[in-house]
């Protein structure tokens, strides 16, 4: 009896080590992984793949990254490849810049993109204008990326969004992800350009953990920039949004379901190239639209998106005017009560989508 | 007979007195038209001006050894850029070219004398008074002012105009004072990186050398030892400004303090050959950045809307014509020291000038870019795109 017991619990063992034999070949299932991780993964892939590939900026290297992006980067690349810059933005921006010119493929980190504005010229001036202005003899491969937007109690000076002002500008490619897989194949494909990308990433969606696929695990896993993703199918009404708000909308669209009210939620991907074809299409469904953005309200993504379906196809299936839910049009305040009210809520999202299908 | 080319030995020896130069040995001396280049001194040592140096323990060298060929491509370069940008101050004035125009004649012997001490594999980047520097760096007198016309012959096809033009390893033409010394010293960060022994030179004026990201620059190159020469073409006016109003230190080549530093006479085309040289050796040695500060001279204002006399007075602008003129001293070391004759030097002239009208003619009839090539260019390596027009039912198309 004992021994049998034994064979048995052996057999199971067995057994068990047989599965696990048999399935040691087949490719990783879909697991979690934090926005934060896969940025790093994505410059880690691109940095081995090309020797051309470097990332420069403020504590990218001995500290691995203010907000540990790059992290174990410098570990395994060193010094050539991963450098530690001084607190001097327009300077290393332009150094960038020029590496970039001379045929290198820098990834230009900064600690923030409100500290972009002290090197915004050379983005602008030196980076996004100069294959124009050369008729296409210089091209300007780099990619400027941190993050971008309101962040938890830092206040006025370092909560700005960016979306807006580099959208603004020819010459620019600019892309805002939202998950994990955003980020992966996003900077991936941003890096693999040989254009100026802009790369808005946020600083609360660093440590939020998202399901990867097995696919978007590759090494040449790349989404493309200017195409955005319908995160969730609906009829009633499209939610057009970027980076953290997307997550936003879609619990709003979660809450909203109860009531029988079925979103459409658009993950941008991209602020510029615009993918307005993709907004046409889903607002010529649902007949409603609103915009959700973190920035500001004056001259910003949703005031453009809302032009475009102005002036193209879409807006004779509008049944209510398209509206923008956006932050709100005052410096960032500190405390919590007030910062907590300067931004888009699940709540003022709900009430926006309530009031444009009962208007 | 001999009294004949005793008469014609003594005009030629009258003519290049009158240039105050010294005449080396009379039996040297032969009939006019049948010289040959035998007869011709082949090469010379000059006394060049020492330079002031800053944290070096020694400078360039005191002499220059001058051959005829580098002399004869030295004086027709510089005389081809000076030609141009009389050219293109003409052709602004017939309203031809527009916008900004902002002329280097006078300061030729800087472009020359860097191109001299560096290689064409070098890499070099300067501000808005870079026509000099465009024709230094390969590209042609045609280019050049097919581009200040605005014409689809143009160096940039057009796109560009008179401060955005760009050769191989020549990033500009930049119009953002003081932002070419970053992008400079990222293009050595390149050369270091990809390890080929090139440097790159990094040029701005005395006006941009107060600005704040070049001293961030300083820091930088200093720090990770880039191989870059940074120089300022100090010509005494940042636009209606006199350096004495503009910086409380005018030792621009003290200014990057912990980087070793030179000043140079810049209206000596050797003078600024030989202290490139020195600068480019201690660059490719690893020992990281050094500055350089030309000391130069521009004969037109600002640009073309600035008539350059109500922050200067004529009389300067004359003395530095008539005793500093960096082609004339060329040409009078040249015929001292017999390396060449009058007539050669003349001939040169004439083919100049030729080159020049022919190339403004090209300028002048070339057409404009086509409409099609307005949206062209806006990304590299990317498909086909469409780019909105004035209004929302224009839609341009826009190629790589």
């Amino acid at each position: 009896m004992a021994s049998l017991r034994c064979l048995l619990r052996s057999g199971k063992t067995a057994v068990r080590a047989v599965l696990r034999r048999e399935f040691h070949g087949t490719p990783p299932a879909a697991v979690q992984v934090t926005v934060r991780d896969a940025l790093n993964q994505a410059m880690d892939e691109e940095l081995e793949r090309d020797e051309r590939v470097f990332l420069l900026g403020e504590e990218v290297a001995q500290y691995d990254g203010a907000y540990k992006v790059s992290r174990g980067l410098w570990k395994k690349y060193g010094d050539k490849r991963i450098i530690d810059t001084p607190i001097t933005e327009m300077g290393f921006a332009g150094i960038a810049v020029g590496a970039a010119m001379a045929g290198l493929r820098p990834i230009c980190e900064f600690m923030t993109f409100n500290f972009s504005m002290q090197a915004i010229d050379q983005v602008i001036n030196s980076a996004a204008k100069t294959y124009y202005m050369s008729a296409g003899r210089q091209s300007v491969p780099i990619v400027f990326r941190g993050p971008n937007g309101a962040s938890a109690g830092v206040a006025a000076q370092h909560s700005q969004c960016f979306a807006a002002w580099y959208g603004h500008c020819p010459g620019l490619k600019v892309v805002s992800p939202w998950s994990a897989e955003d980020a992966r194949g996003l900077l991936k494909s941003a890096i693999r350009d040989d254009n100026p990308v802009v790369f808005l990433e946020n600083e609360l969606m660093y440590g939020v953990p998202f399901e990867m696929s097995e696919e978007s695990q590759s090494k040449d896993f790349l989404i493309p920039i200017g195409k955005a993703k319908i995160e969730r199918q609906g009829n009633h009404i499209t939610v057009v949004s970027h980076s953290r708000m997307v997550s936003l909308c879609l619990d709003a669209a979660a809450v909203l379901a109860k009531e029988g009210i079925e979103c459409e939620v658009i993950n941008m991907r991209t602020i510029r190239p615009l993918d307005a074809e993709a907004i046409e299409t889903s607002v010529m469904k649902t007949n409603h639209l609103i915009t959700v953005e973190g920035g500001w309200p004056q001259f910003g993504v949703g005031g453009e998106i809302l032009a475009r379906i102005m002036e193209g196809p879409a807006f004779n299936y509008l049944d209510a005017p398209a509206v923008r839910v956006t932050g709100v049009d005052i410096p960032m305040p500190y405390a919590k009560i007030l910062e907590d009210n300067s931004v888009p809520q699940i709540k003022d999202i709900i009430f926006s989508v309530k009031k444009t299908l009962n208007a | 007979m001999r009294n004949m080319l005793a008469i014609i030995s003594n005009v030629l020896r009258g003519t290049a007195s009158r240039n105050g130069a010294e005449l080396v040995s009379e039996g040297a001396r032969v009939v006019v038209s049948a010289r040959t280049y035998a007869d011709f001194t082949p090469q010379a040592s000059f006394d060049i001006k020492k330079c002031d140096v800053h944290k070096l323990e020694e400078g360039p060298p005191l002499q220059a050894v001058l051959t005829r060929e580098e002399g004869l491509q030295y004086y027709r370069t510089m005389q081809t850029m000076r030609r141009m940008e009389l050219k293109s101050d003409q052709l602004y004035k017939q309203k031809i070219i527009r916008g900004f125009c902002h002329l280097y004649d006078g300061q030729e012997a800087c472009a020359v004398g860097i191109e001299a001490g560096i290689n064409l594999t070098d890499h070099l980047i300067t501000a808005y008074r870079a026509h000099g520097y465009t024709l230094t760096r390969g590209g042609t007198v045609r280019e050049i002012m097919a581009e200040l016309t605005g014409r689809r012959g143009g160096i940039a096809k057009g796109k560009g105009g008179s401060m955005h033009m760009y050769t191989k390893h020549f990033y500009g033409g930049n119009g953002i004072v003081g932002a070419q010394v970053p992008l400079g010293a990222g293009v050595a960060l390149a050369c270091k990186y990809l390890g080929k022994n090139e440097l790159c030179v990094c040029l701005y004026g005395d006006g941009a050398a107060n600005q704040g990201q070049i001293f961030e620059t300083y820091n930088m190159a200093s720090l990770w030892k880039l191989p870059c020469i940074f120089i300022c073409e100090n010509n005494k006016y940042g636009m209606g400004t006199s350096v004495e109003r503009a910086a409380a230190s005018t030792d621009y080549f003290k200014r990057g303090d912990f980087i070793p530093g030179l000043r140079v006479d810049g209206m000596d085309v050797l003078c600024v050959r030989e202290a490139t040289k020195f600068a480019a050796e201690h660059c490719r040695s690893g020992k990281g950045p050094i500055l350089m500060e030309l000391q130069t001279y521009r004969y037109h204002g600002h640009s073309m809307s600035d008539p350059g006399i109500s922050y200067r007075t004529r009389e300067e602008i004359q003395e530095v014509r008539s005793k500093s003129d960096p082609i004339s001293m060329l040409k009078d070391r040249m015929l001292s020291n017999n390396m060449a004759s009058v007539e050669e030097l003349k001939e040169i002239d004439v083919e100049v000038r030729k080159e020049i009208e022919d190339a403004a003619q090209f300028a002048t009839t070339d057409p404009e870019p086509p409409l099609d090539d307005l949206c062209n260019h806006i990304f590299y390596n990317d498909p086909p795109m469409e780019v909105r027009g004035t209004n929302p039912w224009t839609k341009l198309k826009s190629v790589s």
